[in-house]
C-alpha cells in the first residue's frame, strides 16, 4: 500500500485529522489508567484476611444497663453457643476483620525510643486463633492459664505488666525484625514489655485506616473478654449451616438474657462484601466510563470517516475509473485510519504515563505496568478498524461512473 | 437576525440527522458525567452552616507527655475531660460546647416497639444555640442541668416520629439504658453536611437521634463512639481522669479580634498547665474555623475527586469529538456558505450563524446532559456510601449544567466556524 497519497490527503485535512488523533490519544490515556484502576480495586477486594471466612459468622449484641456479672454472662453465653448444632468453635472477641472498629497501639522495640516504631492492631479473646482458623506458622498458641481477664486489667493498670506474651503476624514480624524469627523477641507497649511466643500466617486489621501496606500489622493478646468489654461473638461452622447457626445463636442468646439488643448478625462473607463495596462501586463506575469513552470515540471515527467518504466521492469514482479495485479503496481508508490511530496511540501512551504519574502522587497508586501499553494499543487499533469498516465499505461501493457526473 | 440564524441552524441540523444526533449524544454524555460528579463534589464540600461557619472554631491543645514529641506537630484532634471541662467553664467565648458521640439502648414505653440502639450525642447546653439547631417543640437544657448531671434528653424529629408518632413529647419520660430521662425538647429536621462537629463518627453519616448532657452520660458510663487516644498510663475505666483525648470542643467567636484573643487564651492556658506540671510539651495550639477544620481533615473522599477528574477527561474527549464532527459538518456546507458570502453576507454574520448552530447543539446536548445527570445522581444515590443519599441536584447546579453545556459547545464550535468562514466564496462557486 502506497502511503504517500494518504499522507498528502491528510495534509489537506490537517485539522480534522489532528482532532481524530487527539481524541484517540485522550481515549487511550484514560482507558489505560481506568483499566489499571479497576484492576487495583478488584485486587484490593481479594485481600487476604487470614481467617476461615467462609466458615465464620458474627453476632454482636449490647446489654441494656450494666450486666450484674459480665464475666459469668460471657462464659454462659459461650457454653450455650458451643452446644448449638453445627457450631465447632465459639469465642468472644474484641475485634472482627472488616468491621472497621479497631483498637490500636503504638509499639516500640526499645523502651528508650522516643517515637513508636509503628502502630498495630490488638486482637483479644480467649480461643481466638482456633475459632478464627488463623494458621500458626511458628511457636505456639496461648495456654489456658496464660489468659488474664481484660476487665480486671482495665481497672488495675498494674496488671498490664502481667500480660507476658503476644502472637504476631508474619508481616508484622518481618517489618519489625527483617530476616529474623520474631519468636522470643520483645516488644514494648508504653512501659510494658511482651514476648513473642507465636507467629500466625496472616490476620487482617479490622480497619485499614493506616493504608493497605499496614493491613497485616496485628498482634493477638492472651486476654479474656467479658460481656462488658466485648460485644462480638464469633462462631465457626460448616459453610452450609451459617444461616441456621446465626438464627439459632440469636434465639439462644436472647433467651439466655432478654435484657439486651442484637446489633448485628452476619456471615463474615457478607461483612467482607460490605467492607469493599466502595471499591466495587468505583470499579463499576470506571467500567461504565471506559465503555462510554470507547463508544464515543468509535462513533467519532465513524462520523469523520463518513464525512470524508462523502466528500471524496468524486475522487474515489475517478480512482475507480482509472482502474483501482474495490479492495484498493477499502484498503486506502483502512490504512488511513491505522495511520491516524497509530499516531494517536503513540501520543496516548505518553499521556497515559503522565496521568499515571499524577495519580501516583495524588492517589498513592503504583506505576502503570508496561503490559498496558501494547494491550491498549491493540484494543484501540481494533476499535479504529471496526469503526472505519462501515464507511470504508461504502467508499468501496462507489461506482466508477460517479467520475463522469458533475456533483 | 437570531431567528433567521436559528431557522438556518435547525434546517442544517435536520439535513444530517445522524451527525447531529452524534454531536448531541457526545455533548450530553460528557455534560451528564461531569455534572453528576460535580454535583456530588459540590454537595460534599459544601458549607455545613452557611453564614455561621466562619464564627465557629475548633480549639486544639497538646496535653500529651514527651513520648513521641515532635516540635510543633499537629496536636491531638480532640481534648480530654479535664481540659475540656476547664475550657468549658472558663466561658471565654460567646458559646462553647464539649461533646462526643455515643450509642444508647432506647426502651420504648409501648411494647409494640422492641428496644433498639440509637446514635446519641453527649454534649453541653450551648450546643443548640451555637449551631443554630432548630426546635420543633420545647428547648435545650441549660448549664445548671449540665452541672447537676440532669437526666434530660432532646430528641430529633425522626426519633420523635418513631417513638411518639410526631406528637409533642416534651415532659414525657424516655427510658435509655435502664435510666429514665425527661424529654425537654424535640428538634426540627437538621442535618448539617458534612457532619462537621464530629468527624470521628463519619463525615457524612446520618446524625444522632438523641442528645443528652455529657456529664450525665459520663456519670452513667454510656457507651462512647468515635476515637479515644491515650498516652502514658491513660488506659483506664474512669474517663474523667484517664490521660486520653476523646471529646470535641467547639466555640463561637464572632470577630477576628475575639478569635485572636481566644488563641492567646489557649496559649496562656497551656503555659499555666505546663507550669503546674500537667502539660509536659511546650504550648502548641490550633484554632481552625469550620471550613479550615474540614479542609485539614480532607473530608471529601478521594474517590469523589478522582471521579471528577475522570468525568472531565471524558468530557474533553466528547468535546474533541464534537469539534471534529462540527468541522466536518461546516466544511461540507462550504458551497452554501460560499453562496451566502457571494450574496453579501459578511464573515462576521456567517460566523455568528455557525455559532448559533453550535449553540443549538449545546442547548439540546445540555438538556440531554441534564437528564443523564439526573439519572447519574439516581445511580449515585443507590450506591452504598454514606454520602450517597445526599446527591441531589439543586437549582444553581441545574442552571450551571445548561450554561456549561452551551459554553462548552460554543467553544467547540469556534474553530470549525472560523475555518468555515475562511473559505473564499469564489472558489466554492467555481468548483460547483
Amino acid at each position: 500500500m502506497e502511503l504517500r497519497p494518504i499522507l498528502s490527503t491528510l495534509r489537506r485535512h490537517r485539522i480534522p485529522a489532528l482532532l481524530l488523533v487527539l481524541e484517540i490519544a485522550l481515549t487511550c490515556a484514560i482507558v489505560c489508567n481506568a483499566v489499571f484502576l479497576i484492576s487495583q480495586r478488584l485486587q484490593r477486594t481479594q485481600m487476604a484476611s487470614g481467617v476461615a471466612e467462609s466458615e465464620l459468622v458474627q453476632i454482636q449484641l449490647a446489654a441494656i444497663g450494666k450486666p450484674a456479672d459480665a464475666k459469668a454472662r460471657a462464659q454462659e453465653d459461650l457454653a450455650l453457643l458451643r452446644q448449638l448444632p453445627g457450631v465447632t468453635a465459639a469465642a468472644l472477641v474484641s475485634q472482627v476483620p472488616f468491621t472497621n472498629s479497631s483498637s490500636n497501639t503504638g509499639i516500640k522495640l526499645d523502651p528508650a525510643q522516643k517515637l513508636p516504631t509503628l502502630n498495630a492492631t490488638m486482637y483479644m479473646g480467649e480461643g481466638l486463633i482456633g475459632t478464627y482458623g488463623v494458621r500458626l506458622v511458628a511457636g505456639r498458641d496461648f495456654q489456658a492459664d496464660e489468659y488474664l481477664d481484660f476487665d480486671a486489667m482495665k481497672s488495675d493498670p498494674n496488671l498490664q505488666s502481667k500480660v507476658g506474651s503476644v502472637i504476631v503476624t508474619q508481616a508484622l514480624g518481618e517489618r519489625l525484625w527483617p530476616g529474623q524469627s520474631p519468636l522470643g523477641k520483645n516488644i514494648y507497649l508504653g512501659e510494658t514489655s511482651v514476648r513473642v511466643i507465636g507467629v500466625v500466617q496472616a490476620l487482617i486489621r479490622p480497619s485499614l485506616f493506616m493504608g493497605d501496606d499496614a493491613a497485616q500489622w496485628t498482634m493477638i493478646f492472651p486476654l479474656r473478654m467479658s460481656a462488658a468489654s466485648a460485644s462480638r461473638y464469633v462462631l465457626r461452622t460448616a459453610s452450609g449451616q451459617r444461616e441456621a447457626v446465626l438464627e439459632g445463636a440469636a434465639k439462644a442468646l436472647r433467651k439466655a438474657d432478654p435484657h439486651r439488643i442484637i446489633l448485628e448478625k452476619k456471615t463474615l462473607d457478607d461483612i467482607r462484601r460490605e467492607f469493599f463495596r466502595n471499591d466495587r462501586a468505583m470499579a463499576g463506575i470506571l467500567v461504565g466510563v471506559i465503555i462510554a469513552l470507547l463508544v464515543v470515540t468509535a462513533l467519532g471515527i465513524v462520523g469523520l470517516a463518513s464525512f470524508w467518504v462523502a466528500q471524496r466521492r468524486r475522487t474515489i469514482g475517478v480512482r475507480r475509473a482509472l482502474g483501482a479495485t474495490r479492495r484498493n479503496i477499502l484498503n486506502y481508508f483502512q490504512t488511513e485510519n491505522f495511520l491516524l490511530a497509530t499516531i494517536g496511540i503513540a501520543l496516548g501512551m505518553v499521556l497515559a504515563y503522565g496521568i499515571n504519574l499524577f495519580l501516583m502522587t495524588h492517589y498513592e497508586l503504583p506505576r502503570l505496568p508496561p503490559i498496558y501499553f501494547p494491550v491498549g494499543a491493540v484494543v484501540l487499533w481494533l476499535i479504529g478498524q471496526a469503526a472505519v469498516l462501515g464507511p470504508a465499505l461504502r467508499a468501496a461501493a462507489v461506482p466508477p461512473v460517479v467520475a463522469t457526473r458533475s456533483v | 437576525m437570531l431567528g433567521y440564524y436559528l431557522d438556518l441552524a435547525l434546517r442544517s441540523l435536520k439535513r444530517n440527522k445522524a451527525l447531529t444526533a452524534l454531536m448531541v449524544l457526545a455533548i450530553a454524555l460528557g455534560i451528564g458525567a461531569s455534572m453528576t460528579t460535580l454535583t456530588v463534589l459540590h454537595v460534599l464540600s459544601g458549607d455545613p452552616l452557611p453564614g455561621k461557619s466562619g464564627k465557629l472554631f475548633y480549639p486544639q491543645l497538646d496535653p500529651q507527655d514527651m513520648d513521641g514529641y515532635k516540635p510543633q506537630g499537629e496536636p491531638p484532634a480532640q481534648v480530654g475531660w479535664i481540659d475540656g471541662m476547664a475550657l468549658l467553664h472558663a466561658k471565654r467565648a460567646r458559646y462553647q460546647a464539649l461533646m462526643t458521640g455515643g450509642a444508647v439502648p432506647i426502651q420504648p414505653a409501648q411494647s409494640a416497639i422492641e428496644p433498639f440502639f440509637e446514635n446519641a450525642r453527649y454534649t453541653s447546653a450551648d450546643f443548640f444555640a451555637m449551631f443554630d439547631v432548630p426546635f420543633l417543640y420545647g428547648h435545650g437544657w441549660n448549664a445548671a442541668d449540665d452541672e447537676a448531671g440532669a437526666r434530660v434528653a432532646v430528641l430529633t424529629r425522626e426519633l420523635n416520629d418513631k417513638l411518639f408518632g410526631g406528637k409533642d413529647s416534651t415532659g414525657q419520660t424516655l427510658r435509655m439504658d435502664d435510666v429514665a430521662f425527661r424529654i425537654v425538647g424535640v428538634l426540627d429536621s437538621w442535618r448539617p453536611t458534612p457532619h462537621f462537629y464530629d468527624l470521628m463518627t463519619g463525615s457524612y453519616s446520618a446524625d444522632e437521634g438523641v442528645f443528652v448532657p455529657l456529664t450525665t452520660a459520663t456519670d452513667l458510663k454510656f457507651a462512647h463512639n468515635g476515637s479515644t487516644d491515650c498516652w502514658g498510663k491513660g488506659f483506664s475505666d474512669n474517663m474523667k481522669t484517664a490521660t486520653c483525648t476523646w471529646l470535641q470542643f467547639w466555640v463561637q467567636l464572632d470577630t477576628p479580634a475575639e478569635a485572636a484573643a481566644y488563641r492567646e487564651y489557649l496559649l496562656n492556658y497551656s503555659r499555666e498547665q505546663q507550669a503546674l506540671g500537667r502539660f509536659q510539651r511546650p504550648p502548641n495550639v490550633r484554632l481552625r474555623d469550620v471550613m479550615g477544620w474540614l479542609d485539614y481533615n480532607k473530608v471529601v473522599p478521594s474517590d469523589v475527586r478522582l471521579q471528577v477528574w475522570l468525568a472531565f477527561g471524558f468530557l474533553l474527549v466528547c468535546l474533541v469529538n464534537t469539534v471534529g464532527l462540527m468541522l466536518a459538518k461546516f466544511l461540507r456546507r462550504a458551497a452554501e456558505l460560499g453562496v451566502r458570502r457571494a450574496l453579501g453576507a459578511s464573515r462576521r454574520s456567517l460566523f455568528a450563524q455557525l455559532l448559533v448552530e453550535a449553540g443549538a447543539v449545546g442547548l439540546v446536548g445540555g438538556t440531554g446532559g441534564l437528564l443523564l445527570a439526573l439519572a447519574g445522581l439516581w445511580l449515585v444515590r443507590r450506591q452504598p456510601s454514606d454520602y450517597a443519599a445526599l446527591a441531589h441536584l439543586d437549582l444553581p447546579m441545574l442552571l450551571a449544567t445548561f450554561a456549561f453545556a452551551v459554553v462548552a459547545t460554543l467553544l467547540a464550535g469556534l474553530l470549525p466556524a472560523w475555518r468555515a468562514c475562511l473559505i473564499p466564496p469564489a472558489l466554492q462557486l467555481k468548483s460547483n
